[in-house]
């Protein structure tokens, strides 16, 4: 007897990954973390590894490591050449016209830090006004304001409404005030999932001549980004969180940019010509690259980079977009819970408080049911205070998660609330 | 969960629906503001001393059920004991909830928090009254940050 035709409802995007695979070359999933299988969702914190990319860093190690740029042996040629053949890779990756627009620094964080401290304190002076929004992270704030404390310049914030969206009209009222020399905004805001109108509030800074810097930390892993579509100026991203090691950062800045700033480090590696006199500069991107780099880790995230580009942007975003859509539902399920960010457009992750419990010992309640989730503050204090809340708990995605997770997530949130009622 | 019971106790859990002296005193001799940097929870303490004896002692914050159970059941615990006992106190409860030893008598109730020292991570949770109540009794002016 022929068995009845099936015709399931189940969403066709999440299908189209080969999820066992997928999850087969991370070795890090199959444990059991107290005495349960390991459902791993803080990948806004830091994403799990391939075996591709920790093949490659052993590689580099045990076939061929030398110190890169200056050595006539074929050990320090051939990582010279991996070296820059993984800067290709990110060019490619985001877009960019040039190899010397990007330069590999040791986080998203001191991307912006050497916008800060060269483009900034060459170009904002005192009376000078940078706007971001009020849903940055940490590291998109504070050297912005230690930049202000050196300059004199002033600090603008975004509002967004509940929902977790940027209020564009006041972002457009605050770009009229003549004063403003600097951008600065999140593209997919860790705490809230928000994904911003990049092109659009990029098009409204340049209509005013100014640049804008644009924090891809998040967004880099869930959605295909164009630096020249885009047409920002600089764009910051981590490797860690896109399945490469930590320890290595990019900043992509247009060429003419960062030809006229200066040096952001002193050291070998930046320089073309030093004498106790004068100091000849280097051309880009060495000029930012002053001392020997993390080069293992710069050839570790070309690997994740290529094993990101065989399953395909596109299908990851349609995966995660699956899996928060069910997770969405499930959680709203659960009385007294309220995701915090609920904007039209969003990836990757959901926040969330519980009435009556703490985000913390939702966190510690879920690691005992072998949960890895995030509790806290986010490094976004200024978002916590926006809703009022001390903390939230973030549930993040990354293309390895499965609906069973989320499933999992849900059943142990349901023990959380049986503990405590 | 049983194991999970061992650590959020109902004497823990009852504290911290209703945390006792969760209150401001309006005119304290002595005050001090706790925050952990990591989660975000903060508490500010308010002792009442007189003749060198804790006459009054009380606390408001927000914070998660172990960092508010503690602060309650510590100022159970010091309401009404001379200040020179604090720090012999802080001794035997920070050695209760960060090593194995046998929980001293003396404690009394403080006792329920030991299933802290098997969660590393949540010992600065039970530790954050503490380090407010040590900086309010040296008059410190800024936040102490547990650990």
């Amino acid at each position: 007897m022929n068995a009845p035709l099936a015709l399931s409802a189940a969403p066709v995007a999440a299908s189209e990954l080969d999820l066992a695979r997928i999850r087969a070359d991370f070795p890090i999933l199959r444990q059991r973390v107290h005495g349960k299988p390991l459902v791993y969702l803080d990948n806004a914190a830091s994403v799990q590894k391939p075996k591709a990319v920790i093949d490659a860093i052993g590689e580099c190690y045990g076939g061929y490591y030398a110190n890169i740029h200056r050595g006539v042996h074929l050990l320090s040629e051939r990582s010279t050449t991996a070296y820059e053949g993984a800067r290709d890779k990110v060019r490619a990756f985001l877009n960019a016209a040039s190899v010397q627009e990007i330069i590999f620094t040791r986080n998203a964080t001191e991307s912006i830090n050497l916008v800060a401290s060269s483009f900034g304190g060459q170009r904002i002076k005192a009376g000078d006004e940078i706007v971001i929004t009020g849903m940055e992270h940490h590291s998109n704030i504070v050297p912005w304001q230690l930049l202000c404390e050196r300059s004199g310049a002033t600090l603008k914030v975004v509002p967004f409404t509940d929902a977790g969206e940027l209020i564009l009209e006041e972002y457009e009222r605050l770009l009229d005030s003549g004063r403003v020399k600097l951008v600065a905004f999140v593209h997919l805001s860790n705490a809230l999932g928000t994904i911003n109108p990049v092109k659009t509030m990029i098009e409204l800074a340049h209509a005013r001549g100014i640049p804008v810097l644009v924090d891809g930390a998040q967004s880099v892993p869930h959605l295909a980004v164009d630096v020249r579509a885009l047409d920002c100026d600089f764009y910051a991203f981590s490797s860690h969180k896109i399945y490469g090691p930590s320890g290595v950062g990019v900043l992509y800045g247009k060429k003419a940019l960062l030809e006229a700033m200066p040096p952001y480090q002193g050291g070998g590696d930046m320089i073309q010509m030093v004498t106790f006199e004068k100091t000849e500069y280097a051309d880009l991107p060495n000029k930012f690259e002053a001392g020997t780099p993390n080069i293992a880790g710069v050839i570790g995230l070309g690997a994740a980079l290529d094993w990101l580009n065989a399953i395909g942007l596109d299908a990851v975003a349609a995966h995660e977009h699956a899996l928060l859509e069910h997770a969405t539902a499930r959680l709203s399920e659960i009385p007294g819970l309220k995701i915090m960010g609920t904007a039209r457009d969003k990836a990757a992750l959901a926040a969330f408080t519980l009435q009556g419990v703490h985000p913390h010992d939702i966190g510690t309640i879920l690691d005992r049911e072998g949960i890895a989730i995030r509790a806290g503050h986010h490094c976004a204090q200024p978002v916590m205070q926006r809703y009022g809340v001390p903390a939230t708990a973030r549930a993040s995605f990354a293309v390895y998660n499965t609906r069973d997770e989320v499933d999992a997530l849900v059943a142990a949130l349901w023990k959380v609330k049986e503990l405590f009622d | 969960m049983s194991d999970l019971r061992d650590l959020y106790q109902e004497v823990i859990l009852d504290h911290n629906k209703r945390p006792r002296n969760f209150r401001i005193l309006p005119q304290p001799t002595h005050h001090a503001n706790g925050v952990n940097p990591l989660c975000g929870d903060r508490i500010s303490v308010f002792l009442d001393i007189e003749d060198g004896m804790i006459k009054d002692i009380a606390f408001q914050g927000a914070g998660c059920a172990i960092s508010s159970a503690s602060a309650s059941l510590m100022t159970e615990a010091l309401k009404g004991k001379p200040v020179n006992e604090v720090e012999h106190l802080f001794e035997a409860f920070h050695n209760v909830v960060t090593t194995d030893c046998e929980c001293p008598r003396g404690l009394g109730k403080l006792g329920v928090l030991a299933g802290v020292r098997d969660y590393p991570s949540r010992v600065k949770c039970a530790t954050l009254a503490w380090h407010a109540v040590r900086a309010a009794l040296e008059q410190r002016k800024e936040s102490v940050a547990s650990e």
